[in-house]
């Protein structure tokens, strides 16, 4: 067989077994919860998204998972089992010792309010600031209030 | 309201990240691997010249009044000058505005040809550009953005500093800010356009520019413009000048 067929063979499963892109819009059900309102003061949101509690476990779930967070995209996060990590972002180790869980909040829900240029998306912005969002996810968030909490109290435990 | 009060020292924290904005251009191919350059340089291997030949099949193909694109540009388009093919968009002043590569192919099927006119979206357009692209290849890319072009230019770089979508990012601040980083398996690269029409190995065909720029935008969760809409013409003009000096590729292997 030829040496190039093999090469072509072995570089198409390394693309197959490698995480794709953020999905395209319309493999995405758009999240049923209402937008929830929230403030940010001092650099943090103080108060859980329409006062839900957040499960941890689901959390980490989320963060690597390439349909929802995706977190793992940008930053290197203690889910050793998955393999590719992005370097986007700084690394979330010991997030939960540096910062309070309001600040961690508001990294999550609008990175922007921190940085205005931040690559990082604002994964809980106010749907109306957002530009030309795909017809079927008009009015919706990344990620549902929930989605949210169970970051947050996941991140809080990364001591 | 969102009260926003500014305790000084966080702002210390954030990184630095516009280090790498506007550097010199680098091709894609920079990024790729070693398989995939050699595949890229190979022409057997490359699977974009399948859409080459397929091109080079439809510039001798006759329109309604009998004539073909070799007619008046030779066989296999070896009359064409190269260099001209590589400034790209350009402005014509009979039309009083910028032309892309594939706007000037679908302007002379229905104006030289006589018809049938080609619809800017369809495969045979795109093959047609990437046959007439690959003419120029290893030719620098010379956008010229002065004079009245300028206007053109300067929209495509503020569509390409525009947020866009549920993610809300704009391209720069991956292309700018980010070639070179990781997101997740993938490199980021500067999201140059001197490769394209291209073959996106991941997705196992040819794209030109203007569908690359639907492919981000739809990741962006956000809604595309329509191929040969103005919007993607501007994007062109600005993305091309910002590939000036770069090697024309087409039809490079990309991700
Ligand atoms: C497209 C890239 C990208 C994605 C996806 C992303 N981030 Fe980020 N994130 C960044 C960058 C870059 C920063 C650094 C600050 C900046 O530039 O805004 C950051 C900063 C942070 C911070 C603050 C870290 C610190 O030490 O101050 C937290 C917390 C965070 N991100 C959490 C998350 C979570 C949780 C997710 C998923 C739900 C996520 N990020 C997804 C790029 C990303
Ligand atoms: C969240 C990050 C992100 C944003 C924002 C983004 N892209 Fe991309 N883009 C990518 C990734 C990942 C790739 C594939 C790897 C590469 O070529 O950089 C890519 C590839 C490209 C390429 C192909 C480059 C090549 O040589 O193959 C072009 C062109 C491009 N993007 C243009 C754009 C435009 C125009 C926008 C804005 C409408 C945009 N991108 C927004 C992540 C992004």
């Amino acid at each position: 067989m030829h040496m190039k067929l093999i090469r072509h063979l072995s570089l198409l499963l390394a693309v197959m077994l490698s995480p794709q892109q953020p999905v395209a819009a319309a493999e995405r059900t758009p999240p049923q919860q209402p937008y929830q309102e929230w403030q940010a003061e001092n650099f943090a949101i103080e108060k859980p998204l329409g006062g839900l509690v957040g499960d941890a476990e689901r959390g980490r779930a989320i963060a690597g998972d390439q349909h929802r967070g995706n977190c793992l995209a940008c930053h290197e996060l203690p889910i050793p089992e998955e393999k590719f990590h992005g370097d986007l972002g700084p690394p979330l180790a010991g997030i939960g010792s540096r910062q309070s869980a309001g600040m961690i909040r508001l990294h999550v829900v609008d990175q922007s309010r921190f940085n205005p240029e931040t690559v990082m998306p604002g994964f809980y912005r106010p749907p109306h600031q957002l530009n030309r969002v795909a017809p079927e996810l008009r009015g919706t968030t990344w990620l549902t209030a929930q989605e949210i909490e169970d970051l947050v109290a996941w991140l809080v435990t990364l001591k | 309201m969102i009260k926003l009060r500014m305790p000084l020292l966080l702002l210390a924290v954030i990184p630095l990240v516009a280090v790498s904005a506007r550097a010199e251009p680098v091709s894609g191919y920079a990024y790729l691997t070693a398989d995939m350059q050699a595949m890229q340089d190979d022409d057997f291997g490359n699977p974009g010249m399948l859409v080459v030949e397929a091109g080079e099949r439809l510039f001798s193909r006759p329109g309604n009044n009998g004539k073909s694109c070799a007619s008046c540009h030779g066989e296999g388009g070896e009359t064409l000058d190269v260099r001209q093919l590589a400034r790209y968009p350009i402005y014509s002043e009979a039309l009083q505005r910028p032309v892309t590569l594939r706007g000037r192919i679908l302007m002379c099927a229905s104006d030289r040809l006589g018809g049938p006119p080609l619809d800017y979206a369809s495969e045979e357009a795109l093959a047609l550009e990437t046959f007439v692209r690959h003419l120029a290849r290893g030719q620098p890319v010379e956008v010229d953005v002065s004079g009245p072009m300028a206007p053109y230019h300067a929209a495509g770089e503020k569509l390409f500093h525009t947020r866009y979508g549920q993610v809300d990012i704009a391209c720069h601040q991956c292309h700018d800010y980010y070639a070179g980083k990781h997101f997740r398996g993938q490199v980021l690269t500067q999201g140059q356009s001197n490769g394209f029409p291209g073959y996106r190995f991941t997705e196992g065909h040819v794209v030109g520019l203007q569908e690359r720029i639907s492919e981000c935008l739809t990741n962006l969760r956000a809604e595309p413009y329509a191929i040969g809409s103005d919007e993607y013409r501007d994007f062109e003009i600005y993305m091309s000048a910002r590939s000036n000096g770069l090697t024309i590729e087409t039809p490079a292997i990309r991700y």
